[in-house]
């Protein structure tokens, strides 16, 4: 791996040479050291980064014995698939990656749903009341009720234990209000609304045909937001659910990787016969199972993240 | 926000008369009107604003539990008000101390870690130009942050693991004996706060990447006909630029001191390291859901809302006076 990052750096050096020769003011020979010592810094940052996962994963493609004799480095020894049949084989893992899905899924639409009934009202200049609204909205970033208040609410809700407790609670986000909201108003001139207007269009109508058609960049970005927190949210099970049957992937990685335990009677034959070896290289495809949904789409969808946290960032 | 909207009317034309648009008239007459022409956007709102109600407002109602003693028959409402009671308890507590400590060195030494790394990692993307490396580069720092808090604390665990560990494996090679870096508190904070560094380094040096792409290429090149050489642009241009994204960020940062994470903390908790680890989240949760003392639990939630609530308020204040920069300017 570090022989093809050399293999990059290298031709972007020697344009940098060139097109720096081709600059009409030259540089100053300290500034060819300091590029090369930026270079440099970035390389350790993208290997810090890099190795621990690659780590990871060339751990999951080995063989049990390899793992558990300390033997992998960066890349697979003794190759096999070993580890990721333990993973889909064990009841628990494969129930918890249908349930994170369902929330990922459903958590995601009303989330969406939400956000945009209340950033769009929000964004119309002509609306009396929104300011206050907003403020409201707002102070709930500064000051919260704390855990055990909001138990107790979710609690007499009677969500305790049950699907809705990983998905009503946390419904909105004021962070992509403030992106929708902002995104709204700057990206909807208000000539569309007023020429819609004088055309009979109601207000639901405008939003249902013009808004949200026009607005689908940044819904994008807010879906993806939520559903990646969904994804990767484990707090909430942890206090609300009881019942095995509902955990999301979250939790039983929390239960096997963290805390080493395979769980009660109800799994496999591979996994009773409790072979360490086994049970170490399951942890390391486990991770690497939990995290490539996520980072499949990541590279896809980084650009459109980053403009999210930019349009909420203006606002401050 | 202020300046796209003041940027819209076009530069040359003829100065005209601001242009009448329908704004919202103050007062009950303004609202009533208002609610006439768009009472289906207020309906809209609705659902929304009782999740607000429910979900935000009513547990800070609820938070008066603080001021009293918990009966579960009797409802909040119904339960005995103590007074202070139960944050005596808290402040007289011997574990009282060592939680304020605790949390705030963790969240500390954290901000002091991840806030110039950031800066840096950005200067440097910033450096170089356009190209594969660049990317490559972005996009993989930039991936831990995507991953998740259990995940990332896994993959800690196993890669500092005493038993088949990479790093214990490097040390073994120079011959350093096997170190169980999770069971000695003396490690917990650096554990804890290096992999935050290389979860969020990425992210957050994005924020200023975009920042410094908003610098004015005019005051680059001025300055290289000058003869500044790369690190005095850094230094008297770049910097300057970033500054107020800077301050934000760190605005933000400190006044969240207090308020530091329950998730990552707890994952990495386990009895050795509990002297270090114990922070005040993890302290409510425990008290308050696995050993059921409701009030205590709350009464210490909100001492850690209020604190954190007003080292928000004074840390922008103080970035206010230096910077003329705030989270509200």
């Amino acid at each position: 791996m570090s022989v093809q990052t050399e293999v990059r750096t290298v031709p972007s050096k020697r344009s940098e040479r060139r097109a720096a020769r081709e600059r009409r003011i030259r540089e100053p020979r300290s500034d060819r050291m300091f590029l090369i010592c930026v270079y440099l810094l970035l390389s350790v940052f993208f290997l810090v980064v890099l190795l621990p996962l690659l780590y990871i994963v060339a751990s999951s493609f080995s063989s049990p014995a390899a793992v558990s004799s300390g033997r992998v480095l960066f890349w697979p020894v003794e190759f096999s698939l070993r580890g990721y049949h333990a993973v889909f084989e064990n009841p628990q893992i494969v129930q918890g990656y249908v349930n994170s899905l369902f929330y990922t899924v459903v958590g995601t639409i009303v989330s969406v749903t939400m956000t945009v009934a209340i950033a769009y009202p929000l964004s119309r200049r002509t609306l009396v009341g929104r300011n206050v609204v907003m403020t409201l909205i707002l102070f709930t970033m500064l000051f919260t009720g704390g855990l055990i208040p909001t138990y107790l609410v979710v609690q007499s809700a009677g969500l305790l234990d049950t699907r809705w407790a990983l998905i009503i609670p946390q419904a909105i986000g004021v962070w992509q209000v403030i992106i929708a909201r902002t995104y709204f108003r700057t990206a909807i001139p208000d000539e569309l609304v007023e020429a819609a207007q004088l055309d009979g269009c109601g207000d639901l109508r405008f939003l249902w045909s013009v808004v949200i058609p026009l607005a689908k960049p940044m819904i994008a970005v807010v879906a993806l937001m939520y559903a990646i927190m969904q994804w990767n949210s484990y707090f909430d099970a942890l206090i609300y659910l009881k019942n095995p049957d509902l955990f999301p992937l979250q939790l039983v990685l929390r239960n096997i990787l963290i805390l080493n335990t395979t769980g009660g009677g109800a799994v496999d034959a591979s996994i009773v016969i409790q072979r360490q070896e086994l049970a170490d290289l399951l942890k390391y495809s486990l991770i690497v199972v939990a995290s490539v949904p996520v980072l499949l789409i990541y590279p896809f969808v980084a650009r459109y993240f980053t403009k999210g946290i930019l349009i909420g960032a203006v606002k401050g | 926000m202020a300046t796209l909207t003041s940027v819209r009317p076009p530069a040359g034309e003829t100065p005209r008369r601001p242009r009448k648009r329908r704004r919202e008239r103050p007062g009950i007459a303004g609202l009533r009107r208002s609610l006439s022409r768009h009472w289906t956007l207020y309906l809209l709102m609705v659902v929304p604003l009782v999740w607000f109600a429910v979900f935000k407002y009513i547990p800070m109602s609820n938070a008066v539990l603080a001021f009293k003693s918990f009966n579960v028959t009797k409802g909040i409402w119904g339960s005995q008000w103590v007074g202070w009671q139960n944050f005596e308890l808290f402040f007289h507590n011997p574990v009282f101390w060592n939680l304020v400590k605790n949390t705030f060195l963790l969240s500390v030494y954290t901000v002091a870690a991840s806030f110039p790394i950031a800066i840096i990692l950005a200067l440097a993307l910033n450096e170089i130009r356009n190209g594969l490396f660049k990317r490559t580069v972005q996009l993989v720092t930039y991936a831990p942050y995507f991953i998740s808090t259990v995940v990332v604390v896994s993959m800690t665990i196993l890669v500092l693991s005493p038993r088949l560990g990479i790093v214990n494996e490097g040390l073994g090679f120079f011959g350093v004996p096997g170190i169980d870096f999770l069971g000695n508190p003396d490690y917990f904070r650096h554990i804890y706060v290096w992999s935050d560094v290389w979860q969020t380094t990425g992210y957050s040096a994005v924020i200023y990447l975009a920042a410094l792409s908003g610098i004015d290429p005019a005051l680059h090149e001025s300055a290289r006909i000058d003869g500044a050489t790369r690190l005095q642009r850094i230094r008297h241009v770049d910097l300057p630029g970033i500054m107020p994204t800077a301050v934000i960020i760190l605005v933000l940062a400190v006044g969240n001191i207090m308020a530091i994470g329950f998730e990552k903390a707890f994952l990495l908790q386990n009895p050795l390291n509990l002297s270090e680890s114990e922070i005040i989240a993890t302290y409510v949760y425990k008290t308050g859901l696995l050993n059921a003392d409701f009030s205590g639990a709350t009464a210490v939630g909100l001492f850690n809302s209020v604190i954190n609530l007003v080292l928000l308020l004074m840390v922008n204040a103080v970035a206010k006076r230096i910077t003329g920069n705030g989270l509200w300017s």
